[in-house]
């Protein structure tokens, strides 16, 4: 991609930086630091009012705080713009009541800014940061809390003095991840109209024909990634946490009735707005429209979809859990290079992202094709780039980021003392990661691997593009209709992809509590 | 240890799909821009009729890199776009051949197919001007929406749509760049909001009174009709053809072509000259109330009830030839801003 970048002409940038480029650039920086904040405010609060309280249904609200996750965040843009826009329901009831006649007659927020966009995709993208917040204060140290309390400081105290300092790791990682994951984004924003540098992206490339110019513009956006993701880091530097505790049996803090309240009304609104209000709204479409002799044709798609995003999710996590502690075991500063480097690929709008697949891969098919021609053998085919192998490794290298991010943020809270104790033991050092570490790590990696999971169940541009003949997802087939503008008719499909991505946050909390 | 393991699942996968490759069905790959469930009853009779089975992948971003990169050992024998300026572009990259039996020739008019037969328009889409009932019938131009009285009263998506690019590519050709870009600045004077959502989105927007008048493809009007839900939208405006009295209103094609490097090019050939057949052009004016190319197969009724109308006889090559500057156009504009 940087390579094809460097023919890009100078004379389209000269234009689109003489007209719409800055407002590109300011509206995506906007938007991205919006974003962050608003999954600050709902994430962490709630992280904290889940593992640290006795809020009413506390353990409800654990897993229904996770469902946003599996709500694709294309569609609910389509639902929300549609629901609040002038000719929207809302506003129409709104008009009918009070007998409004124009837009003059009254005020109501314009869901097509930036800030309409911030929030929606902030309510779909909080849990990166509840997730790995709350893993974070569930597996913090209770000695070391204990000890502050015992050094006087009282609740409140401790938690802003110890246990937020130490879910640190986790909330940037988290961060990171949102802040890649808006900037990757093309759909979703396309629904606000709100133009970002994906806009400019998708324009020079599809508008303007120039992929070079194109590639130079994504490299631009990745260039802010690394800015990003060095910045966080260096910002951590030096600072370790550890804990081989976990702190499952620390004292919860006594909420008044009025913090109730409010804790309450907090979390169950981040719960609806996030995930059952969008769910509730396709589902009256899947009323309306569906026809139900889709569902059998629709559950063997269901299966595609499944099959793929279980195989990236596997995929991504052990590659992970091997960088992870490659980079452990062997601690020097290039070893953290390749754990860096797969992590980019999250940045890279998927769409950009499986043209790189194609030009890796195209090549190589071109090469066993010649080679059978060569040896008089019937030609093979498009072997890795016309099959669900690309599609595979291209979730790998999308998602891997967030494989590594949850899975290093699990490792770092290991002591550096369990990986020399078995040695000290006679033990080697194999055995003693099956044995040591990776019981430990037991919650990340399914963390890992379920994050991977919903993400690919909800992928739409990379597989729209890599797949092979009458191969369909629920995602592509969902995205047939919206194209058509008939979501209608699509909502079916959609709650599929819901329902299947819930499953395994079921699953896994499931498993948590039966512990 | 990575090369070791790459070279076995290589070697694997080379195993397991030459083992595939035994069972040899005549068949015909089709790479599509368009929606599969608005061709795929098309497709159904066709292998109905020949026994050839059709195969499709639907992509709308990439579709023409993915076919440049597959090369000579690309299986697309077939590509359906929606928009001429893709069918240029899939020419201009030189990822197409030639095509031509009778068939073709006798269905398809010159104006709707390339000098050297290397694309051929199957349905046409006319632009409209969709005005508010309540105005009462009006004889629009495309121009006339600069016009100070239409101020805050217009409704569209985002400029830079290819709907939109080809219909300010059209105004390029005729009125040239200078006067092209001050009617886009007054356009967007114009704009009761920001371009934004779908064209249904902007006639629901002239039934709830948001604005006036919208830029829309026809087949929309027809396809709102059919919905239980917004042919309370449609049924608030009228569907205008602007221009009658000059040019004529702007026409868009939804076309195919064959791959350069089709593998099955006899299917391929067979597939194209069945899609140009009277009723296969029928049933493509049923499912998506577009226009047949082909001289006397009618439109639905539907269609056909909102009356004649004269098309704009622009090549439909200068569309494309001026794509580019229309987007720099509206770049400048600052349209979707």
């Amino acid at each position: 991609m940087l390579l094809a970048s460097l023919n890009a002409s100078n004379e389209l940038f000269s234009h689109l930086w003489a007209t719409v480029l800055p407002e590109y650039i300011t509206n995506t920086l906007l938007l991205a630091l919006l974003v962050a904040l608003l999954t600050l405010c709902f994430g962490v609060p709630a992280a904290a009012l889940v593992s640290q309280t006795n809020l009413v249904m506390a353990k409800q609200l654990r897993w229904l705080l996770m469902l946003p996750l599996a709500m694709p965040a294309y569609l609910v843009a389509y639902l929300y713009t549609d629901l609040f826009d002038y000719a929207g329901p809302v506003q129409r009831s709104l008009r009918a009541w009070f007998g409004w006649q124009s837009p003059d007659d009254y005020y109501f927020f314009d869901i097509r800014t930036i800030g309409g966009a911030a929030i929606v995709i902030a309510l779909v993208l909080f849990p990166y940061v509840y997730m790995l917040t709350r893993t974070a204060f569930e597996q913090q140290d209770r000695n070391l809390l204990r000890a502050s309390r015992l050094l006087g400081c009282d609740q409140r105290q401790s938690f802003y003095q110890i246990a937020l300092p130490l879910a640190r790791p986790a909330i940037a990682v988290s961060l990171t991840l949102v802040v890649m994951e808006t900037l990757a984004d093309f759909a979703t924003v396309q629904y606000f109209a709100v133009n970002t540098l994906t806009t400019a992206v998708y324009d020079t490339w599809l508008g303007y024909s120039d992929l070079a110019a194109a590639n130079a513009l994504a490299s631009v956006l990745l260039l802010f990634i690394l800015f990003v993701v060095v910045a966080e880091q260096r910002a951590r530097a030096g600072q370790r946490h550890q804990s081989s505790r976990p702190n499952n049996q620390q004292q919860r803090k006594q909420l008044s009735i009025m913090q109730q309240l409010t804790a309450s009304l907090f979390c169950w609104f981040l719960v609806l707005a996030g995930f059952l209000l969008p769910l509730v709204l396709l589902l009256i479409m899947v009323v309306d429209y569906a026809d139900y002799s889709q569902f059998i044709a629709l559950l063997s798609t269901g299966k595609n979809s499944i099959e793929i995003a279980f195989y990236s999710a596997t995929i991504a996590t052990i590659i992970a859990l091997f960088l992870a502690l490659f980079q452990r075991l062997h601690q020097s500063r290039s070893r953290k290079i390749p754990l860096q480097i797969t992590s980019f690929g999250y940045a890279v709008p998927g769409t950009v992202l499986a043209m790189a697949m194609l030009a890796t891969f195209g090549p190589i098919d071109h090469l066993i094709n010649d080679l059978a021609k060569a040896l008089d053998l019937k030609a093979p085919g498009l072997l890795l780039s016309g099959t669900v192998f690309a599609i595979v490794f291209a979730f790998v290298v999308r998602f891997s980021a967030i494989a590594n991010g949850t899975i290093n943020a699990g490792i770092g809270q290991i002591p550096k003392s369990l990986d020399f104790a078995p040695a000290s033991l006679g033990v080697a050092m194999v055995p003693a990661i099956f044995r040591v570490h990776l019981p430990l790590l037991k919650s990340s990696i399914l963390v890992a691997w379920l994050l991977v999971f919903v993400e690919a169940m909800k992928e739409l541009p990379a597989v729209l593009l890599l797949r092979p003949f009458n191969f369909e997802t629920l995602s592509t087939q969902v995205f047939q209709l919206i194209s058509d503008e008939r979501l209608e008719q699509g909502a079916l499909g959609a709650v599929l992809i819901v329902l299947f991505g819930l499953l395994p946050i079921i699953l896994l909390n499931r498993q948590k509590d039966s512990q | 240890m990575f090369n070791r393991i790459g070279f076995y699942t290589l070697l694997l996968l080379a195993l397991f799909a030459t083992s595939m490759n035994v069972a040899a069905t005549e068949e015909v790959n089709v790479y599509s821009y368009r929606q599969p469930f608005l061709v795929q009853p098309l497709f159904d009779k066709f292998t109905e009729q020949t026994g050839i089975k059709v195969q499709v992948v639907f992509a709308k971003k990439g579709m023409a890199e993915r076919l440049a990169r597959e090369g000579e050992y690309s299986p697309a024998d077939i590509l359906l776009t929606t928009d001429i300026s893709r069918l240029i572009e899939l020419h201009d990259m030189g990822l197409l051949q030639p095509a031509s039996s009778p068939e073709l020739s006798e269905a398809i008019p010159a104006q709707f197919k390339a000098s050297d037969n290397t694309w051929y328009g199957l349905t046409t889409r006319v632009r409209n001007i969709y005005s508010a009932k309540r105005l009462g019938k009006i004889d629009f131009n495309y121009e006339d929406l600069a016009d100070e009285k239409w101020r805050g009263k217009v409704c569209t998506r985002s400029g830079k749509h290819p709907y939109n690019v080809a219909l300010v590519a059209a105004m390029i050709a005729e009125h040239g760049e200078a006067k092209t870009l001050t009617w886009l600045q007054q356009l967007k004077a114009n704009l009761a909001r920001k371009p934004q959502g779908s064209d249904r989105a902007q006639v629901q927007a002239i039934h709830q009174q948001l604005c006036d008048v919208s830029l829309g493809n026809s087949y929309y009007f027809g396809n709102m009709l059919k919905d239980a839900k917004q042919k309370v939208w449609a049924d608030a405006v009228y569907i205008n053809f602007p221009n009658q009295n000059n040019r004529g209103a702007h026409v868009n094609i939804s076309g195919m072509a064959m791959a350069k490097y089709a593998p099955n090019k006899a299917n391929a050939l067979a597939l194209m000259n069945f899609l140009v057949s009277e009723p296969a052009q029928h049933m493509y004016a049923e499912t998506n109330m577009e226009y047949p190319v082909r001289p006397g197969v009618q439109p639905s009724k539907l269609v056909a009830s909102w009356g004649e109308f004269k098309a704009d006889d622009l090549p439909l090559e200068a569309l494309a030839a001026h794509r580019k500057s229309a987007l720099k156009l509206l770049d400048k504009a600052k349209f979707d801003l």
